[in-house]
């Protein structure tokens, strides 16, 4: 097969492909129009884009194919959409170029947009969005509705998508880069103890599907694997990604919180009483 | 926006209503809505071209497959030919089943049309260059892949275990997975047919 098939993909999803150019566009644009000041660091550019390209990557390319047809596949591939792909774009601190074009929008569509932002700070209530992140996991990999899922193109893209977004929510909520000391953004302690707290069920879950002696997802063995290959392998493998890496990600979001809140330790005494209570 | 909203505990109980299914209840999966209806263009055993427009009225068993295949294929068409042939006299004659060889190297329309022909007069053996066969597979979330050939030669195939099941008019609506028994696919087929008997 040659390169080009490898990159092009499997099943093409216009909106899929006009929305990554969107992002990338208003980010370029917003880089090249905004004051100096504000500019993101190439670091932060780089960070960005990959996390991006990512996701579009493992939507729209060949990967895309083994991941309907491989059980470890789909689970890489939500590893990606759900975790590494939106924690390396909430890294990033795409603020700057968030505010660059809400100042370009217009006080009346302002106004229209308004309850944008009251879904938003419901989602980002702490518990609903925890319950959310570890929910939609479990969600799609319930088996009946896994299944279905698999067999159906539509419900396929609305899982890859929901899964994107709902990323994106949870570890914007984690690695907000204002801090919750002179900000309403949440409190250190709290962003620590959710990433502990949903840890939790996504090890069970793994180890569930690792330690399952029968066929826990028969839809690749239905609708035929990619290449073949013991079920019980991609199955045991499909559970480890499930486990293991997302815990480990947790642990790594710990310790990047916990740096920033001793960073700031100190810096901000004497608002903390003031400020500290909405966090 | 109001307008619509009286609707929404409808909607919603649609919804249970579909998750549940207690309506009509099936042995094997329940693919209303979720596939495309059957279209397709292969090649039948004799060279010619076959389109699901030839089998139009009939109810479709769509299976892919490949002659060489040790186990899992003769299985299933045995137990197909042992479904069709448990039910009521007067359904007998309206199931088709299309077996799709995935293998089309070494399945040339000789082999295959020996090979459906143990399987009864209502099988039809269609296959296609690979480039055709991977879009009908990925039409139906399916794939098929091939291994490393063996120092004879020989090599296995990936592909489907289920059956899709498809109305007369072409509706995809059951998937069989495997290890249903030939009564329990009898059964399906006969409320299949019983319902859509026009």
């Amino acid at each position: 097969m040659p390169v080009s098939s490898y990159l092009l993909p499997y099943d093409f999803s216009p909106l899929t492909l006009l929305s990554y150019m969107l992002v990338l566009g208003f980010y370029g644009v917003a880089l090249l129009k905004m004051p100096e000041q504000d500019r993101p660091g190439s670091g932060r550019i780089i960070t960005f884009t990959l996390g991006v390209m990512l996701c579009y990557g493992v939507m729209q390319t060949r990967f895309d194919y083994y991941s309907q047809y491989m059980f470890f596949v789909h689970r890489g591939q939500h590893l990606i959409l759900h975790h590494l792909g939106p924690i390396l774009i909430a890294l990033s601190n795409p603020l700057p170029v968030m505010r660059f074009w809400y100042q370009k929008i217009s006080p009346s569509v302002r106004y229209w947009l308004q309850p944008l932002g009251w879904i938003y700070r419901l989602l980002q209530q702490p518990v609903i969005a925890s319950v959310l992140f570890v929910g939609l996991i479990y969600f799609w990999l319930w088996p009946p509705i896994h299944f279905d899922a698999m067999l159906s193109r539509q419900l396929y893209w609305i899982m890859n998508w929901s899964m994107l977004l709902d990323g994106l929510l949870f570890w914007w909520l984690i690695f907000d880069p204002r801090s919750p000391a002179i900000t309403s953004a949440l409190g250190y302690g709290k962003r620590i103890l959710l990433l502990a707290l949903v840890a939790i069920p996504q090890m069970i879950l793994g180890a569930w599907i690792v330690f399952s002696r029968g066929m826990v997802y028969d839809v690749y063995e239905v609708c035929g694997r990619a290449w073949p290959m013991p079920p019980e392998t991609d199955q045991l493998l499909g559970g480890l990604l499930t486990w293991i890496p997302p815990a480990m990600m947790s642990i790594i979001g710990i310790l990047i919180v916990l740096r920033r809140a001793m960073h700031e330790d100190g810096k901000f005494p004497k608002s903390r009483s003031l400020a500290g209570g909405n966090a | 926006m109001n307008r619509t909203l009286p609707l929404w505990p409808v909607l919603v109980a649609l919804m249970l209503a579909g998750c549940t299914g207690k309506n009509e209840s099936w042995h094997g999966k329940d693919i209303s809505g979720l596939m495309p209806e059957l279209e397709f263009q292969l090649q039948g055993t004799n060279g010619q071209p076959v389109t699901a427009a030839d089998s139009k009225g009939n109810i479709r068993l769509l299976y892919f497959g490949f002659t060489s295949c040790p186990d899992v294929c003769p299985t299933t068409l045995t137990d197909l030919r042992r479904s069709v042939h448990q039910l009521p006299e007067q359904y007998r004659d309206d199931f088709t089943t299309l077996f799709v060889s995935v293998d089309p190297r070494r399945d040339t329309p000789e082999r295959l049309a020996s090979y459906v022909n143990f399987f009864g007069d209502r099988v039809v053996g269609l296959t296609a260059e690979e480039p055709a066969l991977r879009e009908l597979a990925k039409r139906y979330r399916t794939t098929f892949g091939y291994d490393e050939p063996d120092a004879s030669g020989n090599y296995n195939v990936s592909h489907s275990s289920a059956v899709y099941v498809f109305d007369r008019d072409g509706n995809a609506r059951l998937l069989l997975r495997p290890g249903l028994s030939p009564e329990q696919i009898s059964e399906d087929l006969t409320q299949l047919a019983q319902g859509s008997r026009s």
